[in-house]
């Protein structure tokens, strides 16, 4: 395995190539340059990193039908979710199930390393799929290194049919951490507002869907306009804004129970919802006489609020460090929305953001080493600055690019899209390193998405 | 009745020449929007000429055209001296029907972000409300919404849509 991607070595050649050619020619051009407030930041993309990986369908020593179908089929399909898992990563480029051969139960921990390695391909994922006695599934996970021709790990999980794809997705965490040093985060949800209807009309309705955009399921049902959900840390209820008695409230959402309940018994209007890392804490922002500051309150219900911030501004939305201990959030009292950090108790404010433009809508990452915001400079752009406010850089470039939300390894980050004109929405995601931007699938538009941890 | 309309055409001369005059009012206004969610529901004797006293309708026919709003630069929420104008002429018609309330709608355009437009509209909504109390409206008659960016009056992404957006629209409580 050479250190230098062979992509990188071609885009070498073809450059030398090149500058003779560009020497011969006749007296130089101006070179067309971009405004310099047109270039875009440069961001690092590290491909060295990029990986082949082949993951054959997973093998049904003794096929048998399931709840969620046979369990062949259900062989090929959770190798479908690691395979788009692993190359929706950006870091792997991947091959298979479809195009390559199906394998036979004594491969799974013998394989067939000379054919594989003539492909080529340098990682291998095979396994297998069994129903037990019980009706549960037990998916087999090995991950081999071709080159070497060793295994590198081996998984098992135990599934009621329905979560196949859980399986699916815990088997490609394990490749991925295995193989990059990240933390895991595919095995993950996603609450989101699905939008439908014209600009002047939208339903914006809850929603939550799997990592991937699997399992997608409507909450509320759009008749009253629902904003900002935030999944509490353990998935089992839901944060959002609603107008459902005409006013902006936040409400707590139990999934399980399909109720809800206003997290404060206020006549002020009350948005901006969050979690705090252990969920026993909510932070929220209200109005009182036009004035909004951000205030918690116990998430258990009951308790009295406290009033975090004091500013005649707008202090508003907020975000705290993975240890519970600080709180990032925006504030115009400079006269423009820039990003600030203070204690949990709203001591020690200070303002962290000073570049051109207005700041906004900051998240720490669960890795606590970097805070996503969104930049207002005339566009909206998504980017990241470290807690202190330097090393600032940007990672997206559109008309109106908001609201990030952390991938639970802090690796990757979704932010929504508007479309000038239309105000369609859509949700997007992106490498920290800026690269690999993609468009996640939702039924509708989507706005306001909200990453959760990954599932225990 | 007669006199009613006499007065609405009045006051619809006058807010053109003061419309005329603004530097930021927005440059087109928007047409009457149907099914805006800015309106009441049109009152059934609408047509007949017959507007009931105290109603939307009557209100609206009173402050003249786009009298029910006042506009806001961005990213600011401060009450000029045309916004008063307007709040007065509201004002003026408040006190013939004592016993109406009101709702006053704040909103933002769609060059901000989600809740810190929440806040905003908030904000706008307070200073039109902090206004007519300033001027003898009772403050108890006044309730505030704030919509943010979620119910855009313009539809377009350009300055001309933005300035039509910001706004805190006076809706009567029937």
């Amino acid at each position: 395995m050479s250190p230098i991607p062979l992509r990188r070595k071609l885009a070498a050649f073809f450059a030398l190539l090149l500058i003779p050619l560009a020497a011969k020619a006749q007296a130089p051009a101006p070179v067309p340059t971009l405004p310099a407030n047109d270039e875009p930041e440069l961001v690092e993309f590290d491909t060295a990193k990029t990986r082949s990986i082949a993951v054959p369908a997973l093998v049904a020593p003794a096929p048998a039908d399931t709840p969620a179908g046979n369990s062949a089929a259900l062989g090929r399909q959770i190798a479908e979710v690691i395979s788009a898992n692993l190359r929706n990563s950006g870091v792997f480029e991947t091959q298979g199930p479809n195009g390559l051969r199906a394998i036979s139960i004594g491969e799974v921990t013998a394989p067939a390393f000379a054919e594989w390695r003539a492909r080529p391909v340098e990682q291998l994922v095979q396994g297998f799929v069994r129903v037990g006695g019980d009706g549960n599934l037990t998916v087999g996970c090995y991950l081999y290194d071709v080159g070497f021709g060793t295994e590198t790990t081996r998984l098992g999980f135990n599934v009621p049919p329905r979560e196949w794809r859980r399986a699916a997705h815990k088997c490609a965490d394990a490749i991925y951490s295995k193989l990059t040093g990240e933390l895991p985060f595919f095995d993950s949800r996603i609450a989101y507002i699905a939008e439908t209807g014209p600009k002047g009309k939208r339903v914006k309705r809850l929603a939550i869907m799997d990592s991937d955009g699997a399992n997608h399921r409507f909450i509320t049902n759009g008749q009253s306009t629902a904003l900002t959900p935030r999944f509490s840390p353990n998935y089992k209820s839901i944060l959002y804004l609603s107008y459902v008695d005409g006013n902006p409230r936040i409400y707590v959402y139990d999934i399980d129970a399909g109720r809800q309940r206003l997290i404060t018994q206020s006549r002020n209007p009350t948005f901006a919802p969050r979690w705090s890392p252990d969920g026993q804490t909510i932070l929220y922002s209200m109005a009182v006489a036009g004035n909004t500051d951000i205030y918690k309150i116990s998430a258990t219900g009951g308790g009295t609020p406290v009033r975090l911030t004091s500013s005649p501004g707008i202090d508003v939305g907020g975000s705290f460090s993975p240890d519970g201990w600080q709180i990032v959030f925006e504030s115009d009292r400079s006269g423009s929305q820039q990003i600030y950090v203070m204690n949990a108790d709203g001591s020690n404010q200070r303002r962290i953001s000073f570049g051109a433009g207005r700041y906004a809508t900051p998240e720490w990452s669960p890795r606590a080493d970097l805070i996503a915001f969104t930049r207002i400079a005339g566009d909206f752009r998504v980017g990241t600055m470290r807690p202190d406010g330097s090393g600032e850089r940007l990672l997206t470039n559109s008309w109106q690019d908001e609201a990030p939300t952390w991938a639970p390894n802090g690796r990757v980050i979704q932010f929504f899209r508007t479309a000038k004109g239309s105000g369609k929405t859509s949700i997007w995601q992106v490498d920290l390193t800026g690269a690999n931007e993609r468009k996640l699938p939702t039924p509708v538009d989507g706005s306001d998405p909200a990453w959760g941890p990954v599932l225990p | 009745m007669k006199n009613s309309v006499k007065m609405a055409v009045i006051l619809l001369a006058s807010t053109a020449i003061v419309a005329g005059c603004s530097k930021k009012q927005p440059e087109q206004l928007p047409p009457p929007a149907e099914g805006s969610v800015d309106q009441t529901p049109v009152d059934p004797n609408a047509g007949t000429g017959q507007i009931v006293p105290g109603s939307q309708e009557d209100f609206l026919a009173n402050v003249g055209q786009f009298g029910d709003r006042i506009f806001f630069d961005t990213d600011r929420f401060n009450v000029d001296t045309e916004d008063q104008a307007t709040l007065q002429r509201q004002a003026q018609w408040l006190a013939r029907y004592p016993n109406t309330r009101i709702i006053v709608e704040g909103h933002a355009d769609e060059r901000g972000t989600r809740d810190y437009n929440l806040a905003l509209g908030e904000r706008r909504a307070n200073s039109a409300k902090n206004y007519l109390v300033s001027i003898g409206v009772s403050a108890d008659r006044i309730q505030t919404v704030s919509y943010g960016k979620e119910r855009p009056q313009a539809l377009g992404s350009d300055e001309s849509a933005w300035a039509q957006n910001r706004r805190a629209v006076t809706v009567t409580v029937q």
